[in-house]
């Protein structure tokens, strides 16, 4: 008599019963939310729809996308150059960087954009030419810091200070060697860092940066503080006069969700840009699977990394 | 134009209290390979990164081609120099890394041309069919389009040699060209630098192959302790050492 081989033997997998009991909850509370939202009348889906495309909120929608855009590219701009200031040798330079970061991650955004806001009642005149000496450009401060002029401002100015640290930490990332090859090869510090060290960096730097992006967007509403009519100012002039809160608040949810969603997506194909030539495997996109699986375009095997595909050819 | 590629006198560098290079004098010529060979920790990389001013000499003179490295003399004084004058200089000297130090983001290609189209401002299609020859000379044809991830380690060598060569330097740099690589593709690399010696490129190579300074070496260098303590023909030095610190040295790598 000899025992049966292993694998003879029936196998019985790990039973999971307390992830069914879990799930199960969730599932009831699930059903419970959805039958509320649909079934509440005072929700006033109606209004939501009705007020969704209404003109005054797609002006508040392209308000908020307009905002978004101008304070990340001044706070991606300035960050940068910030970061490079931040690492310079010259103590008087990256000190300005420090202080610059202390003050503005150190002090509320909603008392800055109220501070820029107000700016003008305390400065009489902004002019150009030298610094204590003779000047050319005189100007109001009122006609720069409109109401407009001091969210971008506002905003612009905080998002660099926390797109520095997120430039600065990008920087730092990169190989000590990537440095001293491209200064061998007889690049200059300036080449060295826009060819060779900030691609590298943005790996790093990419994936903050989206959620930066996305915070950006949810935090232009602090700006309907000064009364700049973005999203969320509009609907909240629609629900003074109307009183439909709740479903005022929703549509500009919607649209926020919409936007956020949007700009995910952004990111994931912006990060796979910028994986290129690592050897880590790069899944097929959503678009590439559903090609495969129409039968148009190459198939997919799951994950294969570009490393696998190379030896493979060398088989061959 | 000098017959002298290197020349060192009194070369001296210290990283805080320690002092990696106590007084180098050397003498390279032009069309020579040289080979160092030491210890870690003997200064020999030090000294290599000196000649390219990665590394600034703390004292001592170290000219390349008749120039002093680093600095500019105006009357008695010498100036430094800045960033682009530097860059200049070391565009006429290739260097190749022990750990490769190709650019992760660009193409075989890419990192072959890059520094052409940049530095020396070439056009794109002459700077890549220029990259395409020298990826074919250090056996890499059909491979540009690969990234340095995806190629062995002897490969990625190879494209550094493709790199350094693809600004026509008049030296040679090589820190430790194969130290980093797995036993079986440290042929192929030294093939290639055997190659570009035979061409009558001015070579330095910090390196642990003594078969290789033997092959191709038309001088050796054995430093310990940030000094030179033997120099000679290869053959001699490696056959019949004089210094007893050289004999060690040689009995545990031979």
């Amino acid at each position: 008599m000899t025992a049966p081989e292993r694998a003879e033997l029936p196998v019985v997998p790990v039973r999971h019963p307390g992830r069914w009991v879990a799930a199960g909850v969730v599932l009831v509370l699930a059903a419970m939310l959805g039958h509320w939202l649909v079934a509440t009348k005072a929700l006033r889906w109606d209004v939501v729809w009705h007020y969704l495309f209404d003109p005054t909120v797609l002006a508040g929608v392209r308000r908020t996308i307009l905002l978004t855009i101008v304070a990340m590219a001044i706070g991606i701009a300035f960050g940068t150059v910030l970061a490079v200031m931040r690492l310079s040798p010259n103590p008087i330079v990256s000190g300005f960087s420090w202080l610059y970061i202390w003050f503005f991650r150190g002090t509320p955004l909603l008392v800055q954009l109220v501070f820029w806001y107000n700016l003008p009642a305390v400065l009489h005149s902004l002019s150009v030419g030298v610094p204590f000496g003779p000047s050319w450009l005189h100007t109001d401060p009122k006609t720069i810091i409109t109401q407009l002029g001091a969210a971008i401002l506002g905003l612009g100015l905080n998002e660099a200070a926390y797109m520095a640290e997120i430039a600065r930490a990008g920087i730092l990332s990169v190989d000590e060697g990537q440095i001293e090859a491209a200064q061998a090869v007889g690049m200059t510090r300036v080449l060295t860092m826009r060819r060779i060290v900030l691609p590298q960096a943005m790996r790093v730097i990419i994936p903050p940066t989206g959620n930066e992006t996305i915070s950006m967007l949810k935090n232009t509403v602090l700006v309907s503080v000064i009364g700049y009519a973005e999203l969320f100012y509009t609907v909240q002039i629609i629900y003074a006069r109307t009183f439909q809160i709740i479903p005022l608040l929703l549509a500009a949810s919607i649209w926020y969700l919409f936007m956020t969603s949007i700009l995910t997506v952004g990111q994931y194909y912006l990060e796979r840009y910028y994986a290129r030539g690592l050897a880590h495997a790069l899944p097929a996109t959503p678009m590439q699977r559903l090609r495969a699986r129409l039968g148009i375009g190459p198939p997919v095997q799951g994950r294969v990394s570009a490393v696998q595909l190379s030896t493979r050819q060398e088989h061959r | 134009m000098t017959e002298l590629m290197v020349r060192a006198v009194g070369v001296r560098k210290h990283f805080g209290r320690l002092e990696a290079l106590r007084g180098i004098d050397l003498e390279v010529d032009r069309g020579a390979v040289l080979c160092v060979i030491g210890p870690s920790g003997s200064g020999k990389s030090t000294f290599l990164r000196c000649i390219n001013h990665l590394e600034k000499v703390d004292a001592g003179e170290l000219y390349v081609d008749g120039e002093l490295v680093g600095y500019e003399r105006r009357g008695d004084r010498l100036f430094e120099l800045g960033d682009g004058d530097v860059a200049r200089k070391r565009a006429e000297i290739g260097m190749v890394f022990q750990r490769f130090n190709l650019f992760p983001h660009m193409t075989a290609l890419g990192n072959v041309a890059e520094a052409p189209m940049r530095v020396k401002r070439q056009a794109r299609s002459v700077a890549e069919d220029r990259a395409r020859k020298l990826l074919e000379r250090v056996g890499l044809a059909g491979r540009e389009d690969t990234y340095p991830r995806q190629l062995s380690g002897g490969q990625q060598q190879r494209v550094a040699i493709a790199r350094a060569l693809a600004m026509e330097p008049k030296l040679m740099l090589f820190d430790e060209p194969t130290s980093a690589l797995d036993p079986e593709l440290v042929g192929e690399v030294l093939d290639v630098m055997h190659d570009l010696a035979a061409t009558g490129m001015t070579m330095i190579v910090v390196t642990h192959e003594i078969g290789f300074a033997r092959a191709a070496g038309d001088a050796l260098v054995f430093m310990d302790e940030g000094v030179i303590v033997e120099a000679g023909v290869p053959r001699d030095v490696i056959s019949n050492p004089q210094h007893e610190r050289t004999k060690s040295f040689l009995s545990k790598v031979l």
